[in-house]
């Protein structure tokens, strides 16, 4: 007979913390950013079907990087949970920290106790009536949370990617300045020196919260409109 | 009947529970029906109750979309409950939803009825076809069959723009949940024998919007005139009927003024046609 072998906590939870983060880092990045009206999110995306971005409520978007299947998941479970919330209370108390909590447990839970954390990174964000009310919360693998403020780079190069937006990124910024921002930012060359790539409007995937639309503020940007939008920064 | 928290009910560790996070479907009924029972309308006992009373509802189509109008009344016995509830509301953005019967059964179908649609865009990533809509809801109205037998009947008519064959379509139910389309145009309700008489002879083929809302105010009013749980428009009050139309744009509520200008208008045709016909036989009727 076998003896199994002696792993330490500190190991096993190394181990797992590796795993995901090179599941995550192995996809395109997904760039999240304030601007004057709501907040926009943008990402190199060829399918027009499978989503990285997409609507939880009113005014909640979801964004996420890694695999697939997981953080479709969890999306879906969002929305429930999004739906079951304001049918039972009332649209205005469905809230985006609420939220958030709610996927910090689902994602802590399963780093300690399943036998493959989840690969996933999300952002979830709720835009406020006025700048100051905007909320953007990213959230980890392992369940960890983070309350950003302005943008959030996740998935591929996420760091180098994020240095680029600290140099750039100030509050106030227009819609057409963000979005040229967020997709120099991801055709960004990988290593210093290198060439940009400029990333066709098809090629990317663009959704807003807008603040200045009635009830439900999420709003997809393509085709025309998205390269209008792109053209005139 | 116990109530347990509604949302979210975390297990333990605190984490989304299996219900949430099992794959399949789309549909926010199906997904309340398993996690959360309590919440459905229709799963509750109920006895010999008096409650609120919605009344009429009318739907015509016209060249590019329809019309969908409800009086502003609700009635409990021979006694006004509500001269300004709303019985018609957009379903999603391409499709209207009237419901005559129990009001507050009514009004909690709608909420679910918006938010199953709704809730179906936002997992799907499209929406539903109308029919796909319009036998959605024959679902849920048979599940309230029930509660209807017991006299809490909720009678719901649909309607709205077609963007496959880009044409306005109206639905009618049955307590039972049966689904039946109607052409041209349709009412429900107490005072529906009255506004279907009216329809019949002021619809006419290639109506525009406008002509088909004063249609619509006409035939509520004529309505309001014979039965006495349908609302007329209120000059006193200011408070008109809700009528919207649904198009290629969308569901659109007419607004306030522009209904205001419309029972005005009809009120005054009457007026003339009534005082012509007093002059002509000589006398005060």
């Amino acid at each position: 007979m076998s003896m199994p072998f002696y792993v330490s906590p500190e190991q096993l939870m190394k181990d797992r913390a590796d795993y995901a983060r090179k599941g995550i880092a192995r996809g395109r990045s997904v760039v999240v950013l304030q601007y004057d009206d709501g907040i926009a999110f943008a990402t190199e995306n060829a399918s027009r079907a499978l989503h990285k971005i997409s609507e939880i409520y009113d005014r909640i978007g979801f964004a996420a990087v890694g695999k697939y299947n997981e953080f479709e998941n969890l999306r879906v479970a969002g929305v429930r949970y999004a739906d079951l919330r304001g049918y039972s209370y009332d649209r205005e108390d469905v809230t985006a920290r609420g939220l958030a909590n709610a996927y910090a447990q689902t994602l802590g839970t399963s780093f300690t106790t399943e036998s493959k954390p989840l690969e996933v990174e999300i952002v979830v964000a709720e835009v406020g009536r006025a700048a100051a009310g905007d909320q953007i919360y990213r959230l980890a693998y392992d369940g960890s949370v983070t309350d950003e403020h302005g943008y959030v780079v996740m998935g591929g190069q996420a760091e180098r990617l994020g240095g680029l937006l600290a140099e750039q990124w100030r509050a106030g910024l227009t819609l057409p300045e963000v979005l040229g921002l967020a997709v120099r930012t991801l055709g960004a060359a990988a290593e210093d020196g290198g060439e940009p790539r400029a990333i066709p409007a098809v090629q990317l995937e663009v959704a807003v919260l807008d603040r200045t639309r009635p009830r439900r503020t999420f709003r997809r940007l393509a085709g025309a409109l998205l390269e209008d939008l792109l053209g005139a920064d | 009947m116990t109530f347990s928290t509604p949302s979210p009910d975390r297990s333990s560790s605190g984490r989304l529970p299996h219900a949430f996070t099992t794959p399949g479907s789309s549909s926010f009924v199906e997904f309340l029906s398993g996690h959360a029972p309590q919440l459905l309308p229709g799963n509750r006992p109920t006895g010999d109750v008096h409650a609120p009373h919605g009344t009429t509802i009318l739907a015509l189509a016209f060249e590019g979309g329809i019309v969908m109008a409800g009086d502003r009344r609700a009635t409990m016995g021979s006694m006004i409950a509500s001269r300004e509830i709303e019985k018609v509301f957009p379903a999603d953005e391409y499709s209207a939803v009237g419901i005559a019967g129990t009001a507050g059964l009514a009004v909690e179908l709608v909420r679910l009825f918006q938010l199953e649609l709704e809730h179906y865009e936002k997992i799907e990533g499209s929406l539903l076809s109308l029919d796909g809509k319009a036998n959605r809801l024959a679902t849920m109205i048979r599940g309230n069959l029930g509660m209807a037998m017991q006299g809490l009947a909720v009678v719901p008519l649909f309607g709205g723009f077609d963007l496959d064959r880009r044409i306005g379509r109206i639905f009618s139910y049955d307590v039972t949940g049966g689904r039946y389309e109607e052409h041209d145009h349709h009412a429900v309700g107490s005072g529906s024998v009255f506004a279907r008489g009216s329809l019949k002879k002021l619809w006419r083929p290639g109506l525009d919007a406008d002509a088909a809302v004063k249609v619509a105010v006409e035939a509520l009013v004529d309505a309001s005139d014979d039965d006495s749980a349908t609302g007329g428009p209120d000059h006193t009050r200011g408070i008109w009927p809700v009528v919207a139309t649904v198009t290629e744009s969308g569901y659109l509520r007419v607004s306030d003024a522009d209904l205001g200008a419309v029972a005005a208008q009809v009120e005054q045709e009457r007026r003339r046609t009534h005082e012509g016909h007093r002059d002509a036989s000589g006398g005060a009727r």
